[in-house]
């Protein structure tokens, strides 16, 4: 005879789970990883690789010996911030740094709290500032875009300053000179930067499937993009001569991919709806005060840092109305 | 310069003795008068404010003993950890009588082996919910849940599951019997007793009040309610609580008589020279099997 | 056909799975001997007054209600007193129960009237009836089992405007309610007229979810049929979503009101019940027939063949899933109820009750793997709670046993329809630790207003 199980309802369940959920925002990424392999070719699979590795080896390490607990490691948490970090970075950036950054984000910016769920901070994130503050000058040497059909699945590419550095630098006008106002250009990704954020098309498209799938709430990246055209709209009106205008802000640097990609990393970001305007909000003046005044010439990574500080203090601000209670006790 | 000097002397003196002021007369206007005993009771515990007997502080723990002796005369199921409560209760004026040393008693021995599973569970590890669907894994009502609600709840570290058994052990080095794991548990299959004299004591090992025949059904070493033991107590220290049968501490003198009659070994008797068993009949051997089982756990 | 309604805060949906939708009604034969427990209802247990040795006819009061919630219970068959013992019932605990050796025929109590005639006239008056009601032992047979009586009894100072008939049956899986209502759609609406004649109303208006057109259509029609005789009836079509059954969810669905929190229903002039129910107060209040016997559906994926019985109270389930097929292999969960808000049962010859809505059997499969992770914060427990609680907020305080917090995050709200549950991607068992959390909460409160 077979034993029963008695369990308290609900009998059934969704079929949902955290794996699902990991492996389609990973879904979601590969189209922005293959323009990022065509335009900085095998430096970009490289790197990937190598991160995805080192940051599922990391966690399989720790949660193996130190933490002795259950083995999550196909979970695809892991290698969603081995994927998240390498699209920070600079596709030429040497391999033990990329290896070190990854350890860091796992065994730093997430085992070090507990693992999947308890971190406060977006581990990708924790890596990649780390590497920026580590190593400022291999950090911000970005290779310049180059197809792979023209200049060759291997070689090396020539690198140059991304065009939020360029402006931060030398102002608007070297950036016209050099012709990166393009805007068709920067949204198709033919630009430098971090390999995983020049392409704005790939990315929306990946970020179409995950709000179609509902695994990302579109309030969070809404909010974020509007806050930053809006102020740095005001700013292009006050001064057009010496802001750019909003849409450039919009595509340029890893907007999109921090506000589809890591900025809805449920973990660390707002539960209800308001709490994730307010975090989007958040992000989106602190990334524009950092692009317009602050010392470095991008700065979605720290807004979003910066916010995940404060998503428990949102959480707890913003519960959802309770059915039946008229006035929601503040507490 | 030396103006500045001054000045600032002056203003910080005059603060701090206005300051001063304030609180002495703050200080007077709260004041709260206490139990003198309660600062008595106090020194005797470790200062440390460990939070081990589950209130916040010494002190609290203090206030609660003097409170308890005013109301019930005793310090039953206050204990400290790290200090020998007979202390306390010296201090409060009670007498040896009056402090008994006290020890958690699972009374019930359903293990997986004597209750086998036929349902099994999935869900929270709370015995309190668990109880709310089911009667057990084995089905006896009043068996032990085994989740461990008072494992999780003993502030000594004195309660484990053990693997085997699925059941809590008491670890008699640790336990005060303060009791906090009798009222966790949903079931009361936890009791409080007294240690008895040189560690021995004698106790019925299920907690079923159900009738005979539904214990069999459920379980090879339950109580049901037969009353043989009742009749061999040379000291009417035997009395039934329904289906089941409770052996008064105050009375039993833990000759172990009822040990030897019970059919189905449910009651077990403790710390007794190992000698015991093997005079035993061959009869009765079968049923002795658990006992002897728990006095090496207990032991050990 | 009104407009599609809905309440908006929360909410799943799941799998529908009805597979008996289109089984008719089969009486179920009764076996030789019938196990009624005493306790059917939610409160007190009813006290057996019959002894061994004594012949019961059907329809006869063996147990009386204790207490003020509580209801009677009958002899579901004419037969012998076999013994008053315990029995393992769907609770997984030995309950109080008599055993009734079963003769051929029915012999009925005197003064019920057994005809199938539609009795049109309501001759009792709301005092009246609603006495009836609770002679009669009639409780919510969607599965809660609140006795029908008290639901009726309107507090002074409260007056009910709205008679609300739950025929949602959001419930994935169970038919009984929807089958109940195209095979007796007279009968049934006949005892709506009688509710709102208990209630003093003349509004009635019955919500169904969308996947039941067919009940909407007949009911339609019926109704126009004979306005004059079913004045006031509504039929209310609701959105396909669970738990558009819950009784808070209904009423806001229907009437826009919010029940207050730790209010009764009473608070918006709503009194909401069950289907099976009102088709129980027809035939008590114009036969004067007692509760004994309901429509239980037997279903699962597995189950050769779905089906719904009319069974009479005491028949031991594992006859019904014989009748449905046979035991299917690979069974793991036996649930008394559907699948969302039904009992685990540890036993399958439990004996069908007042509330057995159904007997889900599902592998394990079909519940889904359980094994669970970490909690990743992904806040779709609160997004599906209907209630607007926030689920894993509640799930780590009463883990901590923190109760204090569970109390100021509205804990004691939860209906417990395991929306959280369902949704959570993480596997985590959050309903049973708020429903703990619920129990301790409650009793601290309790014990704090007994001060």
């Amino acid at each position: 005879m077979n034993k029963y199980t008695i369990s308290g309802s609900p009998h059934v369940h969704s079929t949902e789970n955290t794996r699902k959920i990991m492996y389609r925002v990973l879904l979601a990424l590969l189209p922005a990883l293959l323009v990022a392999i065509y335009y900085f070719g095998w430096y970009a699979l490289r790197l990937t690789l190598v991160t995805v590795a080192t940051c599922m080896l990391t966690e399989w390490l720790i949660q193996k010996f130190l933490i002795k607990g259950p083995l999550t490691i196909n979970d695809g948490s892991a290698a969603l911030t081995g994927v998240l970090l390498a699209f920070n970075v600079p596709a030429n950036l040497p391999i033990w740094m990329a290896i070190v950054g990854s350890v860091v984000a796992i065994g730093i910016g997430k085992m070090a709290f507990g693992g999947l769920g308890k971190n406060p901070f977006n581990p990708a994130l924790v890596g990649r500032v780390f590497m920026l503050v580590s190593f400022p000058t291999a950090m911000t040497t970005w290779p310049k875009a180059a197809p792979i059909f023209e200049a060759g699945f291997f070689t090396d590419a020539v690198t140059g300053p991304t065009p939020l550095g360029i402006l931060k630098e030398s102002g608007r006008q070297t950036l016209e000179q050099v012709g990166d106002m393009q805007f068709l250009d920067m949204v198709l990704g033919n630009r430098g930067g971090a390999f995983g954020e020049v392409c704005a098309i790939a990315l929306i498209l990946g970020a179409i499937y995950l709000i179609a799938r509902k695994v990302i709430d579109i309030a969070t990246p809404l909010s974020i993009l509007l806050t930053v055209f809006v102020f740095t709209g005001i700013c292009y009106l006050i001064d057009p001569t010496q802001y750019i205008a909003p849409w450039y802000h919009l595509v340029y640097g890893g907007l999109i991919l921090g506000a589809f990609f890591m900025a809805t990393d449920m973990v660390t970001s707002p539960m209800t709806t308001k709490g994730k305007i307010l975090f989007g909000v958040g992000i989106g003046i602190i990334t524009v005060v950092i692009r317009l005044w602050g010392a470095y010439p991008e700065g979605v990574s720290f807004a979003i840092l910066i916010m995940n500080a404060f998503t428990p203090l949102i959480n707890k601000a913003f519960k959802p109305q309770v059915f039946g209670v008229v006035k929601p006790s503040k507490k | 310069m030396s103006n500045i000097l001054l000045i600032s002397l002056l203003v910080l003196g005059i603060l701090g003795a206005v300051l001063a002021v304030i609180l002495y007369i703050v200080a007077q206007k709260f004041k709260v008068e206490e139990n003198p005993l309660i600062d008595e009771a106090e020194a005797c515990l470790p200062g440390a404010n460990c939070g081990g007997c589950g209130f916040a502080g010494c002190r609290a723990l203090a206030e609660a003993c003097v409170k308890q002796t005013a109301e019930k005369g005793n310090i039953d199921g206050l204990a400290c950890p790290g200090t020998d409560m007979g202390k306390v209760a010296a201090v409060l004026g009670l007498t040896a009588a009056a402090f008994e040393p006290k020890i958690a008693v699972v009374r019930c021995n359903g293990s997986c082996q004597n209750s086998p599973a036929k349902v099994h569970y999935e869900g929270a590890d709370i015995c309190a919910f668990a109880n709310t669907l089911y009667a057990g894994e084995g089905g006896c009502s009043k068996g032990c849940l085994g989740l461990g609600d008072c494992v999780k709840k003993c502030n000594f570290n004195a309660l484990h599951i053990d693997k085997e058994t699925g059941l809590p052990v008491v670890d008699p080095d640790k336990c005060v019997g303060c009791g906090v794991c009798a009222r966790t548990c949903p079931r009361g299959i936890i009791e409080i007793r007294p240690r008895g004299k040189k560690d021995r004591r004698v106790y019925v090992c299920c907690s079923n009040t159900d009738k005979g025949a539904l214990v069999v059904k459920n379980c090879s070493v339950g109580c049901i309610g037969c009353q043989k033991c009742l009749k061999e107590c040379p000291f009417e220290a035997i009395e039934m609580k329904g289906n089941l049968a409770y052996i008064d501490p105050a009375k039993c003198k833990a000759c172990g008589k009822c040990v030897e009659v019970c059919p189905r070994g449910s009651i077990h008797a403790v710390n007794f020279p190992p000698k015991k068993p093997k005079v035993e009949t061959p009869a009765t051997e079968a049923p002795e099997a658990p006992k002897v089982e728990l006095e090496k756990t207990v032991t050990a | 056909m009104n407009p599609i309604k809905t309440f908006h805060k929360g909410g799943v949906h799941p799998e529908e799975n009805k597979f008996s939708a289109d089984q008719p009604i089969k009486d179920f034969p009764m076996p030789k001997q019938i196990i009624v427990p005493l306790g059917q209802c939610l409160g007190a247990p009813a006290e057996c007054i019959v002894n061994k040795g004594d012949r019961v006819l059907t329809g006869q009061l063996i147990g009386t209600a204790k207490g003020f919630v509580s209801a009677n219970v009958h002899s579901p068959t004419t037969g012998t007193v076999a013994k008053v013992d315990v029995v393992m019932d769907h609770t997984g605990y030995y309950k109080p129960a008599v055993f009734i050796d079963r003769e051929d025929n029915d012999e009925w109590a005197e003064g019920i009237l057994v005809t199938d005639e539609l009795l049109t006239d309501i001759k009792l008056d709301s005092k009246a009836i609603i006495d009836k009601v609770k002679e009669c032992g009639i409780v919510g047979m969607g599965g809660a089992t609140f006795p029908t009586h008290v639901k009726l009894m309107v507090p002074e100072g409260k007056k009910a405007e709205y008679i609300i008939i739950n025929a949602a049956e959001c419930e994935p899986y169970l038919t009984c309610d929807y089958r109940l209502l195209l095979e007796k759609t007279q009968e049934f609406l006949i005892g709506v007229k009688i509710l709102m004649k208990a209630v003093n109303t003349d509004k009635g208006i019955i919500g169904i979810e969308c996947n039941k057109m067919p009940a909407i259509e007949l009911l339609d029609k019926t109704i126009k049929e004979r306005p004059e005789l079913y004045a006031g009836i509504q039929v209310q079509p609701l959105k396909t979503k669970y738990p558009q059954g819950g009784e808070k969810q209904i009423i806001k669905a229907i009437t826009g009101r919010e029940v207050p929190s730790g209010k009764l229903p009473i608070e918006t002039g709503c009194v909401v019940v069950n289907v099976a129910s009102t088709y129980a107060v027809y035939e008590a209040v114009q036969k004067n027939k007692p509760l004994i016997e309901r429509i239980v559906t037997v279903t699962g994926k597995s189950v050769k063949n779905p089906s719904n019985f009319r069974v009479r109270f005491g028949t031991p389930a594992d006859l019904l899933i014989e009748a449905a097929g046979g035991l299917p292999e690979g069974i793991t969960d036996v649930i008394n109820g559907g699948p969302m808000m039904g009992k685990s049962v540890s036993v399958t010859n439990f004996p069908c009750i007042k509330g057995t809505s159904g007997i889900l059997l599902m592998t394990i499969k079909e519940a889904q793997d359980r094994r669970q992770t970490n909690c990743i914060r992904c806040g779709r427990c609160a997004g599906a709670c209907p209630m607007g609680l926030q689920p894993f907020l509640l799930h780590k305080l009463a883990k901590q046993n923190n109760f204090d917090e569970t109390e100021k995050n509205h804990i004691m709200d939860c209906i417990e329809c395991g929306s959280c549950e369902f949704t959570c991607p993480a596997n985590i068992p959050l309903l049973d630790y708020i429903r703990y959390g619920k129990a301790k909460t409650g009793a601290i409160i309790k014990a704090r207003n007994q001060k």
